[in-house]
């Protein structure tokens, strides 16, 4: 076993996934491919879609993999922020709107 | 400024340190040389097509010492092409018939000689004449103030770097204020005419990586640039080319000094794309020294890797016929001009 959970190099390992069940990685990396392709949306929105959604997912690969790629893009520094900006705000806005279900119930029992 | 690696004693100045650092890990165990990627598609020993482009370095010296510089260029470069060989290239294209003379640099513009060579291509009827201009060059000095008339008079093709559309990314490349002279310099350009819509006086730019990353789509990128330089400056100009970063000479010591290199050259080797290779620009270019020497491309230049045919090295013994059927000479750093769509001086190749 590795000794931490996370290996830079795994990521070029993704691929690898089919060696252990072909169909369904087939269909995914299918599926992936043409989610990315340039079609009512730009190949560089849908990169930075990417590059917000791996950080509210905290994924370290895709954080590596869309980073790189917005760099190839010319994506600028401030681009990439604002885009992580925005998922840390529907992450942040998604926690507080439960705020609301937490006073519902805090109003419904207390005198 | 910085210095040039040669004036800093940097030991890559030494081309043997270069080359040895090429020869090295990750290509001893881990990845394929260029050679061997060559052999199974037939491809090797590389031969060229026929010549079209006859590529002149006018010299070393520059006013700007970007950090990815593959000449190693700047203030403190002193070589510089002289009358004799200038006189000789003419020679040669007036009886070879080369369709593109390409003038590049250090600063072409800061040869002494560089206006009378550019009046002698014209006299000949050179098909199109190319000038790699930096663009701060037009604003470094009253002298160069009317570099865009003297280009339009002849013609010329004004081919010119700027990484990025905005001044960050482009001042930490090329040097504090950059950006802002390239920027005056391109507005100059197109009040004479250059880049714009429908005009023949055609003004190109160059896009490379800002870092240890290979460009992705050149029309995307082309058109990010539009969009801001339009935009943010008033600026028009006609095709962007993507370029790779060539790993060698001060991009490969910033690849090594920021524990880059090994995974930059992956990166090379895995976009390798097969389909570039027929198009790569040294096949159909000689590239010329400031002194006379002749090599497959700019980069082989760098590396003093002499055109392969002993009996034509130098301009003074020039024969089309031998340099046509020359074997292109190619190394680690070729894989650069092989990735993703593939790199050459007129940007993406397949």
């Amino acid at each position: 076993m590795e000794k931490s959970y996370y290996n830079p190099k795994d990521l070029k390992k993704f691929g690898d996934i089919v060696d252990f069940e072909p169909k369904l990685a087939a269909k995914f990396f299918d599926y992936y491919g043409e989610v990315f392709k340039e079609g009512a949306l730009t190949a560089r929105e849908k990169s930075l879609i990417a590059l917000a959604v791996a950080h509210t997912e905290q994924c370290p690969y895709c954080i590596d993999a869309y980073t790189e790629d917005a760099l190839t893009r010319g994506v600028s520094e401030a681009q990439m922020m604002e885009a992580v900006h925005v998922g840390a705000a529907i992450k942040s806005g998604a926690t507080l709107v439960h705020g609301v279900q937490m006073m519902n119930k805090v109003k419904k029992q207390s005198m | 400024m910085i210095k040039s690696l040669k004036a800093s004693g940097n030991k890559l100045a030494m081309i043997e340190n270069q080359l040895k650092l090429l020869a090295g890990e990750p290509f001893q165990t881990e990845l394929p040389t260029f050679v061997e990627k060559l052999k199974p598609l037939n491809q090797f020993p590389l031969k060229p097509s026929k010549l079209e482009v006859f590529q002149i370095n006018l010299g070393y010296m520059c006013n700007q010492v970007c950090k990815h510089c593959h000449v190693d260029a700047g203030p403190d470069r002193k070589e510089i092409m002289t009358k004799e060989h200038l006189v000789r290239c003419i020679e040669i294209l007036k009886v070879n018939k080369i369709p593109t003379v390409d003038l590049t640099g250090g600063a072409p513009e800061m040869n002494p000689l560089f206006r009378w060579f550019v009046e002698e291509l014209s006299k000949i009827g050179v098909q199109e004449i190319i000038v790699r201009s930096n663009l701060t060059i037009i604003r470094a000095n009253k002298k160069h103030y009317d570099l865009p008339d003297f280009f339009k008079k002849h013609n010329v093709h004004v081919v010119s770097s700027l990484p990025y559309y905005q001044a960050g990314k482009t001042d930490a490349q090329r040097g504090d204020g950059v950006f802002a002279k390239s920027i005056k310099a391109l507005q100059e350009l197109n009040a004479v005419g250059y880049g714009l819509e429908g005009s023949d006086l055609k003004l190109d730019l160059v896009y490379n990586p800002n870092g240890a990353f290979l460009p992705n789509d050149q029309g995307e990128l082309e058109a990010e640039f539009k969009k801001n330089l339009k935009k943010d400056f008033d600026i028009d100009f006609h095709s962007l080319f993507a370029i790779t970063n060539i790993p060698i000479s001060r991009f490969l010591d910033y690849l090594v000094a920021s524990d880059n290199y090994e995974e930059y050259m992956e990166k090379l080797v895995m976009a390798f794309n097969p389909a570039a290779v027929d198009g790569v620009m040294c096949r159909n270019t000689i590239s010329v020294d400031w002194d006379g020497y002749m090599y497959d491309c700019d980069f082989n230049q760098m590396l003093d890797m002499k055109v392969a045919d002993k009996r034509t090295q130098h301009i003074d013994d020039f024969d089309l016929k031998n340099l046509e059927a020359r074997t292109i000479l190619v190394n680690q750093h070729c894989y650069g001009c092989t990735a993703g769509a593939g790199s050459s001086c007129q940007g993406t190749v397949a």
